[in-house]
């Protein structure tokens, strides 16, 4: 948690090995990260990480099926497509898979990027913000969909958020403010 | 590249493919494929009919040739030696029907023409072909289908030729002969070579050219060339297939260079196209990219998967283009159909590699460096948008892109000089049409104070996008720049060159005149109220040395030279100075100088042959040498249409020399029918009608015209693809504005409006720039080449500007449509 600039989205993004450190080392999944070159760290989120953004983050030119596909893809799996519909029908787009993201609400277009992150089966899931465009209700509906796929994967959840609710229902907060940590 | 990359970059592909993220890229890339790929087929065909013909085109494995009868002792040794042997000749002479009349290429064949290829003759003018082994009989003749139409003749018309007649038995469709590729002018008719006397058409001195053909094993060929090299007499000329073909071959060359050059326009506004497209699909794909990097793919896994995406539609793109270039080429046989003799064989698969190649280079040259730029893309761009890749670098982007047209360039011409003739070109018009467009469009700037707001926001968008605006109007320019030129001044210089002529200007040339006949001409001349006409001697002799050094060791730079050599000239001697030529050096002669045997030479012609004041020319005149110093150099108005000479002689010297006399005459159309009854009276006199002879000039610049101005419709196609490149990278920019515009309550037609005055003002200006260039080169022409003063045709600007804001108007409306009429509040939530 912490206020707007305090250092969430660095410290996720040097977590996840989007970014570099210029002191001290990461460790992910068993992994060294700053001993890694930027393939060597692609290839550990490949493995291990899925990724949930604030803004959604879909590609526009795919449809939703072809959204949850991608890290599928990527990863060379040849069931992409069953795995996708399935995730999307746990997330209840089984109806809307041929649908593309301007076609889909807030709602519907965070609950593709949730399945495009479970799709993997990923150890451990950053999530950015992720009710941060959408209405409370939703906002609810999407966090009881995220925490639920969560246990039932048994992934590590890193939420970065600054709706104390939301915080309240992790198992540990961490505090922010102007890049220190201040609490947890 | 693994697999997994393959697969990855094959569905990418469909996809941006359904969702038409790389169509413009793909259109682009298809008209630089079908434009090259067009001009390739064609000259493909025309290359290979040139082939297949090279082997016949003297008819014959050896043919000697002379101005003057040829001994039929060369016959008879060729037979000895077990050589089939026959026996032409041609001169160009006048046929009538009635009292319709043409101009003919006359060929006179013994037995056995051809020795080598077949004869195709048909039923019908424009009919289909059939080979025969046969020739026309005694009082037959086979006439060239465009012979029979000029004359509104058919077959079983009788015609005369000279004092003879003969009836048209069969359509002449082929000979071997006739030269393959582009042909001469004039149609044939070929007559039995045992009619010829009955014409009465060779006089002493006619231009009668004869030639004897003689073919066989190639051993006895070879032994009998070399019998002929030590036999045959001076102006007899020996040619044998290997000699002969490298010429045709040449100048089918030339012309096939010359429209892939005018293709090459078209490729290189395609790349531009490309260029665009490129770096708009790279900024569209970066986010994609950064996520793709985000789930674990490597830098290698983005640039395996981007490579593969470029050959796969390199490859489309071949096959598509040079499908499209090769129904294109048609139209362009077509158009050419009359210039190009015999049948065409089909196109040989190399274009298919021309567009490969092309595709490929301008894949390389001009898409690959935005698209190298996502490999490079920071992961972290998918929590902080501001992330970017680092910029390429400025050498790597221009040099790519200079070093693919260089490549292509010199692919399609092979020859480095004239690769760096052609791009330093190319890049000086660009550079000042590019110019010229950014001041055209500084220029608007002050307008848009005087304007409504939809003019104000169309205006404002042309200076905004300044660099793109400036490449669209360049694009657009310069096709229909090309296209004015050859479409409205060509015909505004034909015009003015012909208002220029004066009325009574003579339209006759009458040649092959015998000298004792000419107090008869004169006399007919009075008799039936034609204009009292001068009588010009007229001998044809070789050029054998200058300065006493055989032509033949002398290396003389241009062709033209060569030519000039290779050909019997034509001699005349004068008293005194015509009012047509201009003394430009030296002086002329007077009555009893004293100066000795002397020679005027014309400008241009002195120029050709390295002549100077005080040179000495040697000819050889129907066996006797003949020579006399060079005293003075002449400019010569060719246009006045009465006889001039390259070489006037000082008199005296060529009064021992048996020539002929030539005049050119002004004939009122209603004295028509006394030509009719010249030639019956005088049958070895041959009438040149000059309008028709102008009118057939005409007729082949036209088409040539045609098939250049076909070929720049790629252009116009190719600027299209540069418009519809710009719109596509605006899109974002554009749908954003017009709902900003639509929140701030402009209505929906408002904004509509903008984006036409927009495209209309590109259109206008490009159509400026084009009227402009098209005028400014009609000046050039006029002055440099014609010697006229050239009006401005304002029909030129009416249709350069007005064509222009139609055409890039309407179609930067169609592109720019769907962004206007989307509803504002999804756009906006969007961009949220």
């Amino acid at each position: 948690m912490g206020a707007s600039g305090a250092g969430k989205s660095t410290l996720l993004a040097l977590l996840a090995g989007l970014d570099e450190p210029t002191t001290g080392s990461i460790r992910l999944a068993g992994s060294e990260l700053t001993t890694l070159d930027e393939d060597g760290r692609a290839a550990v989120r490949a493995r291990h990480v899925g990724f949930v953004f604030q803004s959604f983050h879909l590609l526009p030119s795919l449809t939703a099926l072809e959204n949850v596909m991608l890290p599928l893809e990527l990863a060379g799996r040849g069931d992409a497509r069953k795995t996708a519909l399935e995730v999307l029908g746990r997330v209840g787009l089984g109806g809307r898979v041929g649908h593309y993201p301007r076609q889909l609400s807030g709602g519907e277009q965070q609950r593709v990027a949730i399945a495009r992150a479970f799709v993997t089966e990923p150890d451990v899931l950053f999530a950015d913000e992720p009710t941060g465009n959408l209405d409370a209700a939703t906002g609810e509906r999407i966090m009881d969909l995220l925490f639920g796929l969560n246990t039932a994967v048994g992934a590590t959840l890193v939420l970065v958020t600054h709706d104390r609710t939301l915080a309240s229902r992790c198992g540990r907060i961490i505090r922010l403010d102007a890049g220190r940590i201040v609490e947890g | 590249m693994t697999v997994a990359a393959l697969r990855f970059a094959w569905r990418n592909l469909l996809r941006d493919l359904k969702s038409g993220e790389i169509a413009v890229l793909l259109l682009a890339l298809l008209v630089a494929v079908a434009s090259l790929t067009a001009v390739g087929f064609f000259t493909s065909r025309v290359g290979r009919a040139v082939n297949q013909q090279a082997g016949e085109v003297l008819a014959a494995d050896l043919r000697l040739e002379s101005a003057r009868p040829i001994d039929a002792v060369y016959d008879r040794e060729a037979s000895r030696r077990g050589l089939r042997v026959a026996r032409v000749l041609s001169m160009p002479s006048v046929v009538f029907h009635g009292e319709e009349s043409t101009l003919v290429a006359l060929r006179a064949a013994s037995e056995g023409y051809p020795l080598r290829g077949r004869l195709k003759i048909a039923d019908q003018p424009f009919g289909p072909g059939r080979a025969t082994d046969g020739i026309p009989g005694p009082g037959e003749a086979w006439a060239d289908s465009r012979l029979l139409a000029r004359l509104g003749a058919a077959v079983g018309t009788r015609l005369a030729v000279g004092a003879h007649e003969v009836v048209v038995t069969r359509v002449l469709d082929y000979r071997p002969d006739q030269g393959a590729g582009f042909g001469d002018l004039s149609a044939t008719l070929l007559i039995n070579i045992d009619d010829v006397p009955a014409t009465q058409l060779i006089q002493p001195g006619s231009r009668v050219n004869r030639a004897v053909l003689f073919a066989g094993d190639p051993g006895a060929v070879s032994d009998f060339r070399e019998y002929l090299e030590a036999h045959r007499k001076q102006g007899e000329r020996l040619q044998a297939v290997a000699d002969a073909s490298p010429q045709i071959r040449a100048s089918s060359d030339r012309a096939g260079r010359f429209l892939s050059l005018a293709s090459l326009v078209s490729v290189l506004l395609s790349s531009i196209a490309v260029a665009m497209a490129a770096r708009r699909y790279a900024s569209r794909h970066l986010d994609n990219v950064a996520l793709m990097k985000c789930m674990g793919a490597s830098q290698g896994f983005v640039l395996q998967q981007t490579i593969a995406q470029l050959v796969a539609v390199a490859v489309i793109v071949t096959l598509a283009g040079t499908a499209i270039g090769y129904v294109a080429q048609s139209g362009i046989a077509w158009l050419l159909r009359d210039l190009i003799r015999g049948d065409l064989p089909a196109p040989a698969a190399d274009a298919f590699w021309l567009g490969l190649v092309t595709a490929v280079v301008i894949l390389v040259g001009f898409a690959l460096p935005p698209l190298l730029q996502l490999k490079r893309v920071p992961p972290a761009r998918v929590l902080r948008r501001n992330l970017e890749p680092p910029p390429l670098r400025f050498a790597l982007v221009y040099g790519l892109a200079i070093g693919a047209v260089l490549a292509l360039l010199y692919w399609l011409v092979r020859d480095a000089r004239l690769v760096s003739y052609v791009a330093a070109g190319i890049g000086g018009t660009f550079v000042v049409l590019a110019l010229a467009g950014w001041l055209l469009v500084r220029l608007l700037n002050p307008l848009r104070s005087g304007v409504g707001v939809a003019w104000r926001y169309g205006l404002a968008n042309i200076a905004r996008r300044g660099r793109d605006s400036v490449v669209q109007i360049v694009a657009f320019g310069l096709g229909f720049m090309v296209l004015l030129l050859l479409a409205l001044v060509r015909d505004d210089l034909l015009k003015e060159w012909r208002a220029s002529l004066p009325a009574d200007a003579p339209n006759y040339f009458m040649i092959n005149i015998r000298p004792d006949e000419g107090d008869a001409i004169r006399t007919f001349f009075a008799g039936r109220g034609l204009p009292p006409t001068e009588l010009v001697p007229l001998v044809r002799a070789r050029l054998t040395a200058i300065n006493g050094v055989p032509v033949d060791r002398i290396a003389f730079s241009s062709s033209r030279a060569a030519g000039f050599i290779e050909r019997e000239a034509n001699l005349t001697w004068a008293r005194t100075l015509r009012d047509d030529n201009r003394l430009l050096a030296g002086r002329w002669w007077r009555d009893g100088d004293g100066g000795g045997a002397r020679v005027s030479v014309e400008k241009e012609y002195a120029e050709t042959l390295g002549l100077e004041l005080g040179d000495t020319v040697t000819y050889d005149v129907a066996g006797e040498e003949v020579s006399a110093r060079v005293t003075s150099l002449r400019d010569v108005r060719w246009d006045s249409f009465q006889p001039n000479f390259f070489m006037v002689f000082s008199p005296g010297v060529l009064d021992d020399v048996t020539g002929t006399l030539i005049t050119s005459v002004h004939v009122e159309a209603g004295q028509r029918p006394a030509l009719v009854d010249l030639v019956r009276q005088f049958p070895e006199v041959t009438i040149i009608d000059i309008d028709a002879l102008l009118t057939q000039v005409r007729d082949v610049m036209d088409k040539a015209a045609l098939a250049v101005q076909y070929v720049f419709l790629f252009t116009l196609a190719a600027g299209l693809m540069v418009l519809l490149a710009a719109v596509q990278a605006t899109r974002d920019e554009r749908r954003y504005e017009s709902a900003m515009l639509r929140t701030l309550g402009a209505s929906r037609s408002v904004v509509f409006k903008g984006v036409a005055a927009e495209f209309a003002a590109l259109g206008l200006l490009a159509g400026l720039l084009a009227s402009a260039g098209a005028t400014v080169a009609g000046f050039f022409l006029a002055r440099e080449i014609f010697n006229l003063t050239y009006a401005p045709d304002p029909t030129v600007w009416i249709v350069g500007i007005g064509g222009g804001a139609l055409l890039v108007g309407a179609a930067g409306l169609l592109a720019a449509r769907s962004v206007v009429t989307q509803p504002p509040v999804a756009t906006l939530r969007q961009t949220q």
